[in-house]
């Protein structure tokens, strides 16, 4: 078994046993893809909606367009089938009342929702929004995805 | 033209070292004040740090801290955050308000205000530092807070300035009150062309 921490802008793929973490997602937005039949997920901790907006930065998972579709594809090159695959979303909380005009955190999950769909990839399970912070552990043999926050709300999906 | 923070020199830096220092010793005297108690503090550190490496220095993603945010506009456009740990902002909140058991994860109104207050006061001990080395008009916006983990508070300060590189400009302040050592952490993220704007007045540039 590989426990793999995933930073902020940074993805990473693992099968069977191996668990994928991603700690302290504020606005910023987890996305898990598996693949139930090759036991195969992926994650990847976007933290803006779209690669247009600031052109000159290309790292592809930075953004919640790019980062989901390169991820979908290098799971795909591992063995993985996208029309197998579904998705577990967690983030994209406001955690200061000042942000609520920009609400960041809702376009990274309302772009991640797009995204998805037009990838035909289901959304199994969610916890995102409201204002507080969330870490994730995705559990790749089987899918389970766990979501702890500070404030001890601690949930399954 | 500066295109990151890591591009400041070292005449930059030892004036933003400068104004860290006298900030913070504003800071100081508006707390002391504040919560009627001598607080000593050792000179702060000034580093401009990688976001990743700033969760570290905060003892980790997942350490819950005490997080006020700031924006200033007019002559120097950015953002202060202050993060502060749980017991000191305790301390600082018993001070002020004389009641100890306060739940900061989910405050009630009055507790909330006060933890804005504390932030409001020493972001304006650092704006004054600097609008009185520089003569800048610097407005600040109303400050709001959240208590929660470290790496989430700080992905706010990350996205807001996702275009600018991934460095803050950290300042880490060592206190110590009847006997209690704290630390807090200032973090200051003027966009680039104020800080250009800034050192030019400072004669630095």
């Amino acid at each position: 078994m590989q426990k793999k921490v995933i930073g902020i802008g940074a993805a990473a793929i693992g099968k069977e046993d191996d668990v994928l973490i991603s700690y302290a997602l504020g606005s910023c937005v987890g996305i898990c893809l598996y693949d139930p039949v090759a036991k195969i997920g992926g994650m990847v901790h976007i933290l803006l909606p779209d690669s247009k907006l600031i052109p000159d930065k290309p790292d592809v998972y930075r953004y919640a367009d790019t980062g989901i579709t390169a991820l979908c594809t290098k799971m795909q090159i591992k063995g993985a089938v996208r029309s197998r695959m579904y998705a577990k979303v967690a983030g994209g909380a406001c955690m200061f009342a000042s942000e609520i005009s920009t609400n960041i955190g809702k376009r990274n999950v309302n772009a991640v929702r797009q995204i998805l769909q037009k990838l035909a990839i289901p959304i199994k399970g969610e916890d995102v929004e409201k204002n507080y912070g969330r870490s994730i552990w995705f559990y790749c043999s089987d899918g389970l995805v766990k979501v702890k926050s500070a404030r001890n709300i601690n949930i399954e999906i | 033209m500066l295109k990151n923070y890591s591009d400041l020199n070292a005449p930059a830096r030892d004036a933003l070292q400068e104004i860290g220092n006298i900030g913070t010793g504003n800071a100081l005297t508006a707390l002391s004040s504040m919560i009627h108690q001598t607080i000593h503090l050792q000179t702060p550190a000034v580093r401009i740090v990688p976001y990743q490496d700033a969760q570290e220095l905060l003892g980790g993603a997942q350490t819950v801290k005490v997080g006020i945010l700031i924006e200033t506009s007019g002559d120097m456009n950015g953002i202060f955050m202050f993060l502060l740990n749980e017991t000191f902002t305790r301390q600082l909140l018993e001070g002020v308000l004389g009641k100890s058991t306060i739940d900061l994860r989910e405050p009630d109104e009055m507790s909330q205000s006060a933890i804005c207050e504390i932030g409001n006061i020493m972001c304006c001990s650092y704006i004054n530092a600097i609008a009185s080395m520089t003569g800048m008009q610097i407005h600040v916006s109303v400050p709001s807070s959240c208590t929660d983990m470290a790496g989430s508070l700080l992905s706010v300060p990350m996205i807001h300035f996702a275009q600018m590189g991934d460095e803050l400009l950290f300042i880490e302040n060592c206190f110590r009150i009847n006997a209690c050592d704290f630390v807090s952490h200032v973090l200051f993220l003027p966009e680039l062309s104020s800080i250009e704007h800034l050192l030019e007045r400072l004669g630095v540039s």
